[in-house]
């Protein structure tokens, strides 16, 4: 059991975010810190619940629109600092591509889909919280959510049940 | 550098204790590491873990996680009953490797 050590090293990973470039650093940051023996608690609020959402986490995307460092050669046009013409970003299926690039260059170096890397965090022993606030206000349910979440907490028991923990906001 | 006896045998480690050169490591260096780690017993789960990685280890270095799972096909939850707390440095640790390069 990961819990219950006085002397551990503790962080909170606190996950506002939906969108795929987003939602990776909290689950890395995560991994890595249970592969190092550390105790790790996520709190899923606004956006990031669809993180743990199980019809929405593997549909995350990437928006070219208003990213200002997405660039053309991240497509494959070999000129560094030209970015993505807003004008071209909202033409349908840009945020289709944009996407299915970020997932290609992950699954290349061996990064799991968003859905298998929440559960190598629970197996792992991560603690999964959802915000209450934001389920409540997005009209959601505990079964809307992966089988593995310890729980639909408030703003404050995550206060409480961090105490002396490292945070990362993301 | 600094050098350290274990089990009657010298080995040269870092400064987290990971052992330098993974061609000093042994069982016996192997059973006395596990047990500063904390596992009193090295099963043979852990030592297929353990030949594992030192079969696909990368310049010195230990598989990740990820790979080790994928390779030994034991759970993620298996890996972290095996080696509790830490398994990433554990694993490396006890194998005589350096600490994995990847990120998953």
């Amino acid at each position: 059991m990961l819990n219950g050590h006085e002397n551990t090293r503790k962080m909170a990973f606190v996950c506002t975010k939906g969108t795929l470039d987003m939602a990776y650093p909290a689950l890395v940051m995560g991994w890595a810190a249970l592969g190092n023996g550390v105790d790790v608690t996520m709190f899923f609020a606004f956006w990031g619940l669809d993180i743990i959402r199980k019809s929405r986490q593997d549909h995350l995307e990437l928006a070219p629109v208003g990213n200002t460092s997405m660039k053309l050669s991240m497509m494959g046009v070999p000129m560094e600092n030209a970015g993505i013409p807003n004008a071209l970003g909202v033409l349908p299926g840009m945020t289709a591509l944009a996407t299915k690039l970020m997932k290609d260059k992950m699954r290349a170096l061996g990064v799991p889909p968003v859905s298998e890397y929440v559960q190598m965090l629970i197996d792992g022993g991560a603690k999964l919280y959802a915000c209450k606030l934001s389920v409540d206000m997005m009209g959601l349910k505990r079964e809307d959510f992966v089988d593995g979440l310890a729980g639909i907490v408030t703003a404050s028991d995550f206060i409480d049940m961090t105490e002396g923990a490292q945070i990362v906001f993301i | 550098m600094t050098t350290k006896v274990l089990e009657g045998y010298t080995v040269e480690v870092n400064e987290e204790g990971f052992l330098l050169s993974p061609e000093q490591w042994n069982e016996d260096i192997a059973r006395a590491i596990a047990r500063e780690e904390g596992i009193e017993e090295l099963t043979p789960q852990h030592w297929q873990v353990i030949r594992w990685c030192r079969e696909n280890a990368v310049n010195g270095r230990s598989p990740t996680l990820r790979q080790i799972t994928a390779g030994t096909g034991l759970s993620t939850k298996e890996l972290f009953a095996l080696f509790p707390k830490g398994p990433a440095k554990k694993v490396a640790r006890i194998a005589g490797l350096g600490k994995p390069e990847g990120c998953v």
